[in-house]
């Protein structure tokens, strides 16, 4: 593991109205590492994630990308940084195909610049096949026909098709079935071998143990401790989860972004 | 909380839409039918509703089916048909457009005014064309940039619309009641018509070139050894446009030829069906329709695909405006009004258009401009008022949207939603 983060996130903070979502949230994660990011239920986790991305602007606190603070606007420059994500909601067209799906805004031109059909639709079998989705009859078949694992595959596949270098996942293994839970979990070890970062978020600590080499906890939109996987148990995990110390407190908070 | 996990359960597979390699024109054909049955009807509806139409109005009046009305037909559809065009975009991205009537009526009156021979400003056609057109471009951007940036819903920017571009028709016309056009270009639009051997000629051509187009794709996808359709298929969709061609041409000839406006129609056709299936920004334009958030994840910039569709719809509002005023070969207060709108609107609907977003093509809009027309033409051959036909388009708008909604539900039964 090298020495400093890809993607390091300093004193993030994000409020929705009279929510904050987000209040003063470290986070890192190196090349090669897998960074689980667990909490409960409306703890931060989706919001960390599309802050990331750019889908939503950040309050305060800095975004660091490989050392450098980078200012993420949307969604195509983190794409250009190399970030991908899986969003908690998959984010398809149901009216698209498969191919349309997995090549949105990134369609590949041919000719007069005309879409370059044949090629993205062989691309996207083989990184399917890469994948092992054999459940998936025709990749010319619209979204909305697809099960919600078939659907989730298809996600997966997006994010991974693109050389990227962080990888973000949030809860990808929720509507799969055990098979495909284990094809996830394994691409989420290929990818840390690989030397890829990769964010993974999930409620199931066993899964969480198998592959992150690390993992953060958000409590109330708070980070609230990081752990080396080889060094803590899951019952200690659970604890930071359900009671871990808030350091700063949340009445405070409002008065800082006010 | 906000968990949105998709079900778990797994709906049975939808029949794949692209076939494997090497199968038969047979299964081509099941697999057709087990689209229908599954709620995915394509153009049988509108099929059976026009040969419907056929029969009723021949058995009343036998002036229906005649050379004759058959260009009238053509010409009479035209104008629906090239701003139904432009409905579609607006349609697709689940939006509306109520101004296009009066938009065209607007281009309608400038260019009417633009090529007024007593004045010192006249212009020939072709500017006074390029320019009507840049005026609903313009109309198209105010339009887009209302809803857009200040996130006013469509419905109301365009009745908004419909209001002030009426205003601006009676503003354009002030006093002159009636402003005749005698530019024989513009009135060439929709009054000429192709000589028997062009027709033909132009005919060859495009059966030359819908070949080679499907031929060139098929060998794309062998080569990259991707299932391809079967050769019969192709040459079935070939012999079949040959055969529809061939007696659309044929039919003209008898009477007074093939009208421009029909050329016109098709280049709009091929034009716009490449820019909605085989460009960027149409593959955009179905994916805000279908889920804008995800086309902004996919880091699409949503605001400028909606306002270049409101652009295109007032684009070919003004067009068909232009078509409009050739055909009457006179403008007055009256332009861009009656049902000029609802026709349109309608066409694109009853042609499949979902009014949902996300689905439909610009093929609906002939399709639909093709029902209305023929009914609006032969209630007009028994003599019936207005009255009848606005009833009866309604009716039919009523089915169209029906189909759509019962096809949409056997859609979703059979996980094609
Ligand atoms: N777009 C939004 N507008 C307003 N509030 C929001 C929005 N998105 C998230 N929130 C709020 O922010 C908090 C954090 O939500 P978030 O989705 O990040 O939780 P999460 O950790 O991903 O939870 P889960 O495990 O349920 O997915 C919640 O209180 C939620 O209601
Ligand atoms: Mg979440």
């Amino acid at each position: 593991m090298s020495t400093h983060p890809i993607l390091e996130l300093r004193g993030v903070s994000k409020r929705f109205g009279a929510v904050q979502a987000l209040y003063q949230v470290d986070f890192k994660v190196h090349p090669g590492e897998v960074m689980a990011l667990v909490g409960d239920n409306g703890a931060g986790k989706s919001t960390l994630i599309k802050c990331v991305a750019g889908i939503y602007p950040i309050d305060a606190g800095e975004v660091l990308f490989d050392g450098n603070p980078v200012q993420v606007h949307g969604p195509k420059d983190a794409a250009a940084l190399g970030i991908e994500v899986v969003y908690q909601d998959l984010a398809l067209a149901d009216n698209l195909d498969v191919v349309q799906n997995m090549f949105l805004g990134r369609e590949q031109l041919g000719s007069l610049r005309r879409l370059d059909e044949v090629s993205m639709e062989r691309r996207a079998k083989e990184t399917l096949d890469s994948l092992s989705v054999t459940t998936i009859r025709s990749v010319r078949q619209t979204v909305a026909g697809l099960s919600g694992g078939q659907r989730q595959s298809v996600a997966v596949a997006k994010a991974v098709m693109w050389n990227s270098k962080v990888v973000i996942l949030d809860e990808p293994t929720a509507a799969l079935g055990v098979a495909q839970t284990r094809q996830v979990l394994d691409l989420v070890k290929r990818l840390g071998q690989q030397g890829l970062a990769v964010v993974l978020v999930s409620h199931n600590l066993h899964d969480i143990f198998e592959v992150a080499d690390s993992i953060t906890v958000l409590r109330l939109g708070q980070s609230i401790a990081e752990h080396r996987t080889a060094e803590v148990t899951q019952t200690q995990v659970v604890e930071s989860i359900t009671a871990g110390k808030l350091s700063k407190v949340p009445g405070l908070a409002e008065e800082v972004v006010a | 909380m906000s968990t949105q996990v998709p079900p778990v359960e797994a709906s049975p597979a939808a029949p794949s839409t692209v076939a494997p390699a090497g199968d038969s024109v047979g299964d081509a054909a099941r697999r057709w039918w087990a689209g229908i049955r599954a709620g995915d009807l394509g153009i049988l509806p509108i099929i059976i509703g026009l040969l419907v139409i056929v029969v009723v109005f021949q058995s009343q009046n036998d002036r229906f089916l005649t050379s004759g009305n058959f260009v009238n037909l053509i010409v009479q559809l035209a104008a629906t048909a090239v701003i139904a065009m432009g409905v579609v975009f607006v349609l697709l991205l689940g939006e509306i457009d109520l101004s296009v009537g009066y938009v065209a009526g607007v281009a309608g009156v400038a260019t009417a005014l633009m090529l007024l021979p007593d004045g010192s400003n006249e212009l020939s056609a072709g500017p006074a064309i390029v320019i009507a057109i840049a005026i609903g471009a313009s109309i198209g951007l105010l339009h887009g940039l209302l809803i857009t940036k200040l996130g006013i819903p469509s419905f109301v920017v365009t009745l908004a619309g419909l209001l002030g571009w009426n205003g601006v028709v009676l503003l354009l016309i002030g006093t002159r009641g009636t402003v005749t056009i005698q530019n024989d270009t513009i009135i060439g639009v929709a009054n000429d018509f192709l000589s028997d051997g062009i027709a033909w000629l132009v005919l060859l051509l495009g059966i030359a070139l819908y070949a080679g187009v499907l031929l060139s794709g098929r060998r794309a996808r062998a080569k990259a050894a991707l299932p391809a359709e079967p050769i019969a298929l192709l040459v079935l969709r070939v012999a079949a446009l040959a055969a529809i061609g061939a007696a659309v041409v044929a039919v003209a000839n008898d009477d007074r030829g093939v009208p421009y406006v029909f050329l016109l129609l098709t280049g709009l056709f091929i034009l716009w069906t490449y820019v909605l299936n085989r460009t960027t920004f149409g593959r955009h334009v179905y994916a805000v329709g279908g889920n804008a958030e995800a086309a902004r994840r996919a880091g699409i910039n949503v605001d400028r695909v909606k306002i270049a569709c409101f652009m295109i719809a007032s684009s070919m509002a003004a067009l068909g405006g232009i078509v409009l005023a050739s055909r009457l070969r006179s403008v007055d207060t009256n332009a861009g009004s009656g049902s000029i709108l609802l026709y349109s609107i309608a066409a694109a609907v009853i042609g499949g258009t979902s009014l949902f977003g996300g689905r439909g093509n610009i093929r609906s809009a002939i399709l639909g401009a093709m029902v209305i027309m023929s009914i609006d033409n032969g209630l007009g051959l028994l003599g019936l008022s207005s009255g009848t036909k606005f009833v009866v388009t309604g009716l039919v708008l009523l089915a169209a949207v029906a189909v759509d909604s019962i096809s949409r539900r056997g859609r979703e039964n059979a996980g094609r939603a």
